[in-house]
């Protein structure tokens, strides 16, 4: 292994952590982090505003993982994981922050890297109107995700998406996301 | 035609398409992974009431959230809308989101401008 996923994620994790979670990302897994985040944003009194936008971010951003990972690496310490995923969800000062981590087949990497630079470059009109070409003209992939998750991650938040691409090995990459959720857009 | 009357969960919103009343619903929730599943009912069931529709027909929408696979279903629901609609019938969407909810505002917009069906923005101030 050429870098130790957990560690780097570790680092990312430090600080006001309100969610952990590392494996298989399924319908029972979502659900549960769903509930708890929300109950724990209920339990501070969070704005219901701000709260609309981390659940809805949340939901993209766990869905995503649900529909888009990369089978793991045959020598990976958990082959137990048909969706394999990490995810945290700190407090951070005027909002919160969601990082996810999944492994990304080589061969698909720069088309992730190339949509999420194309998104990064836009406007918040420009995603707008990006957003409701695909929503009229994206037919339901395959693996059921509808192409607009990471568009409407930028569009709800108003901020750029932060990514980082670790080489696992030949065959694999680990990409991390990290999306803040903010007060004011 | 048998009425569709769903419960909403946590996920999915509860529906209620009922042909004798003209005022069709979906309120709640609508974030499952499946969204296909969950809504190719639904478009079914348009599909067979626009061969013989009510003269008014208005639809409710009333949901707190929806993922992005929602979005793509609903937008099924709202072309078979248009639809009956353009067969010149009177259809209208009330399209509801709370006070401090730009975002839901914003796509009703996304739908409106993408449809052509009269759509109606209601603020539902708490």
């Amino acid at each position: 292994m050429s870098f130790n996923i957990e560690n780097y994620f570790s680092d990312l994790s430090a600080g006001n952590t309100i969610l952990y979670y590392k494996g298989n990302v399924d319908s029972d897994v979502i659900n549960h982090v769903l509930d708890t985040v929300e109950d724990k944003m209920v339990a501070v009194n969070e704005q219901s505003k701000l709260r609309k936008k981390v659940y809805n971010v949340l939901v993209e951003s766990l869905q995503n993982l649900y529909h888009h990972v990369d089978k793991v690496p045959d020598d990976f310490e958990d082959q137990t994981a048909e969706r394999f995923g990490l995810l945290v969800v700190k407090k951070v000062n005027d909002g919160y922050r969601i990082i996810t981590g999944n492994f990304v087949h080589a061969e698909n990497i720069e088309r992730l890297e190339e949509k999420i630079k194309r998104i990064n470059r836009s406007s918040h009109e420009e995603i707008r109107e990006l957003y409701k070409f695909i929503l009229n003209h994206q037919r339901i992939s395959a693996k059921g995700g509808g192409g607009l998750g990471l568009v409407d991650i930028a569009r709800k938040t108003g901020n750029k998406l932060e990514y980082t691409i670790k080489v696992y090995n030949k065959n694999y990459s680990f990409f991390y996301l990290d999306i803040l959720v903010n007060e004011e857009m | 035609m048998e009425p569709i009357i769903i419960e909403g969960t946590a996920k999915t919103p509860t529906v209620k398409f009922d042909s004798t009343e003209g005022v069709f619903e979906i309120k709640g929730r609508s974030i499952p992974e499946n969204s296909v599943e969950f809504y190719k009912p639904l478009v079914d069931w348009l599909d067979t009431y626009k061969e013989s529709p009510l003269t008014k027909t208005v639809v409710n929408i009333r949901l707190e959230y929806f993922n992005t696979s929602s979005s793509k279903c609903i937008l099924d629901v709202f072309k078979k809308l248009e639809a009956i609609h353009k067969a010149k019938n009177e259809v209208e969407v009330n399209w509801y989101y709370e006070e401090d909810d730009e975002d839901m505002l914003e796509a009703g917009e996304d739908y409106e401008s993408i449809i052509r069906v009269p759509f109606k923005m209601i603020e539902i101030i708490e």
